[in-house]
């Protein structure tokens, strides 16, 4: 295999790293993105931007809590309006960071070392943004500790036999993984970031956060276990979370939801929205902060592959969907799938057809996948499709279920939208925030890539264990 | 005693391979309390220091079947006993329907406790250490590597361990104030 620095003759892809690079320029560019480069006025204006529509957010969300979940367009048989297409949607964005972080780690991808930091992060601000709707759902919003088994003075417990109670664990479970598996990664980063910095002031809140990590071996040793442990964990995590997700419908009887194909669909459909997010965030990351040398045009085609293999899971998900709905023969399910081609919504349905399956097909051509303004409006497309796909699951199924006489539409409303629109401000803002104060590439696992870090010792014959 | 105390010395050395055959001369010298710095991990110094095996894995493991063991039993207890409802006729111990927070407690008790035991292990946090005070160190997350004798080493010597460790030819010495 070449060295992630090379590419082997007659290959045309970029390496992983661009050569040239030694352990000390790695250290410098990464950290002088944060210690030195001047904020600049884009910066600015992106956040200044971010942090309004945060306000109209926040607006929206005072409003809801003040008046109750009516403000938004939820009404039966729509009981599960944005709110869940919402939750769903972020959830599932959340899903690419933790494959590049774990499962890729397990499969020794060497390239995900460059782009698991920011896309853990991605991780990190997407579950947060999935986490605040059914909060905002709840309707009494101030006691969502309910959904937690505790002793209280009703002498009540959860229904441990509702997937909404496993999707409690779940995703509670999910985002702390998340979080100490990001930290685990920064310490030793932040840790250069304390040995970089003059300013005592930075150099006292990274040694804190660092918390006296001091590049042991013996450290390092227990460390690289840790994380393994970790990657292997957050397999079956990542795995399991939207599994459980897809049970919040699966386990239901409504058409459309009962089906024993959803764990996986929504894995994979997890996974391909998460790679679309990945790639509109690094495409504009590499470029403006001209890391281009560490965020190869490698990354990005092989995220644009993953994202080309993924949908076509989804693409098989949603065939198998439309041959049960007529092999099985049960007449609910036969209307959902007429209803999905020619009811009120049948729009959505062709949209979601034309953006997550007919548009991603570019992707087959190295050309479209290395033109990165393409392959960025591409996964902005696939954002979309996937958004549309949770909507079509959610509201059509609800919309027309059993009996005409319990038919319905749903019409969001402003605040729907608002808080939507608001998570996107929310995470955006994140972004920005992260991309100024943390290494937004991982330091230590990039040298580990470099050819100065080969070990060209011969491995010492049994001298140890006398 | 004139000679201030010291907590050790250190060598620094320039590229990781140096570095290993270094350790394994330290470690074969009969050095025991000795550690290594690296700015990224590398087995084969570690294994040069004589430190093989870490007790991460067993800490995860534990925490893991407690998390798990937890779950079930809290589930079971308030299906049963607890909060006995008969729900469209099921068994009140339907354990298919534990599975799945058994096993998200499984994950989440054993990846904490992966993390918190390495920390514990490796007695962090911990903000002040003496191989701060030697101004070259802030190499080591950089580019650099050290090896370090400490002083409570049986074989130490402030003067014979520092012509051992100028044997091994590094590019430079420090001595590690206590």
């Amino acid at each position: 295999m070449a060295r992630p620095t090379e590419v082997e003759p007659g290959e045309q892809k970029a390496p992983v790293i661009q050569p040239g690079h030694t352990l000390a320029t790695i250290t410098d560019k990464i950290v002088s993105i944060v210690l030195r480069r001047p904020v600049t006025h884009g910066w600015v204006l992106g956040l200044a931007i971010c942090f309004i529509i945060l306000q109209w957010f926040l607006f929206a969300v005072c409003w809801l809590f003040y008046k109750g979940v009516g403000v938004w367009g939820v009404a039966i048989p729509a009981g599960w309006g944005f709110a869940i297409v919402n939750f769903v949607w972020w959830i599932g964005i959340g899903h690419a960071g933790t494959l590049i972080s774990a499962i890729l780690l397990l499969l020794r991808q060497s390239w995900r070392n460059s782009i698991n930091r920011f896309a853990e992060a991605m991780t990190l601000f997407a579950v947060a943004c999935a986490g605040m709707f059914p909060v905002l759902h709840l309707g009494r919003p101030w006691l969502p500790y309910w959904l937690f088994p505790y002793p209280n003075t009703m002498s009540y417990w959860p229904n441990f036999r509702s997937p909404l109670v496993w999707d409690v664990f779940a995703v509670s479970t999910y985002g702390t993984i998340s979080l100490v598996f990001w930290f685990v990664g920064l310490v030793p980063d932040l840790a250069s970031m304390r040995d970089a910095t003059p300013n005592p002031v930075l150099k006292f809140i990274y040694g804190s956060l660092a918390m006296g990590w001091r590049n042991s071996v013996k450290h390092w040793n227990r460390y690289e276990t840790a994380y393994l442990l970790l990657a292997g964990l957050a397999t079956p995590l990542v795995l399991s979370v939207h599994t459980v997700v897809s049970f919040d419908f699966a386990i239901g009887i409504v058409p459309g939801w009962h089906t024993t194909i959803f764990p996986p669909y929504f894995v994979a459909g997890a996974i391909y929205s998460g790679f679309a997010m990945v790639l509109v965030l690094a495409i504009p990351i590499r470029k403006f902060y001209n890391i281009e040398d560490l965020i190869t045009d490698r990354h990005i085609e092989n995220s644009a592959m993953v994202m080309l293999a993924t949908g076509w899971i989804v693409a098989y998900g949603y065939a198998i969907e439309a041959f049960v709905n007529w092999y099985g023969g049960d007449q609910y399910e036969t209307f959902l799938r007429w209803n999905r081609l020619h009811g009120p919504y049948a729009y959505t349905y062709y949209a979601l057809l034309f953006t997550n399956i007919v548009v991603p097909q570019i992707l087959w051509f190295r050309k479209y996948r290395n033109n990165n303004l393409l392959l960025f409006l591409v996964s902005l497309d696939v954002l979309v499709g996937m958004w549309l796909e949770r909507f079509v699951i959610v509201v059509v199924s609800l919309t027309r279920d059993f009996m005409p006489s319990a038919f319905g539409q749903y019409y969001p409303t402003r605040y729907d939208w608002a808080i939507f629109c608001g998570t996107l401000g929310f995470f955006t803002a994140c972004i920005f925030l992260f991309l100024r104060v943390l290494p937004a590439v991982s330091i230590a696992e990039l040298k580990m890539l470099l050819p100065e870090a080969e070990v060209k010792v011969e491995p010492e014959a049994e001298v140890h264990h006398r | 005693m004139s000679e201030p105390r010291t907590y050790g010395l250190m060598a620094e050395f320039e590229t990781v391979n140096d570095a290993i055959i270094a350790a394994r001369k330290v470690y074969g010298a009969g050095y025991r309390k000795i550690d290594a710095y690296s700015p990224f991990p590398v087995e084969e110094l570690s294994e040069a220091i004589g430190f093989h095996s870490n007790g991460v894995a067993l800490v995860c493991l534990i925490g893991g079947l407690l998390g798990g063991t937890a779950a079930y039993v809290l589930q079971w207890w308030i299906n049963t006993v607890g909060y006995p409802i008969n729900i469209g006729g099921r068994p009140l111990h339907s354990w298919p329907a534990f599975i799945i927070v058994t096993f998200e407690m499984t994950i989440l008790f054993s990846g904490l406790s992966a993390v918190f035991g390495m920390f514990a292990l490796n007695g962090l946090p911990h903000p002040y250490h003496p191989v701060f005070n030697v101004p070259q160190f802030e190499a080591a997350s950089k580019d650099k590597f050290f090896i370090v004798i400490f002083a409570t080493d049986k074989n130490y010597d402030p003067q014979a361990t520092r012509h051992f460790l100028e044997s091994l030819r590094p590019t430079s010495i420090a001595e590690v104030p206590s």
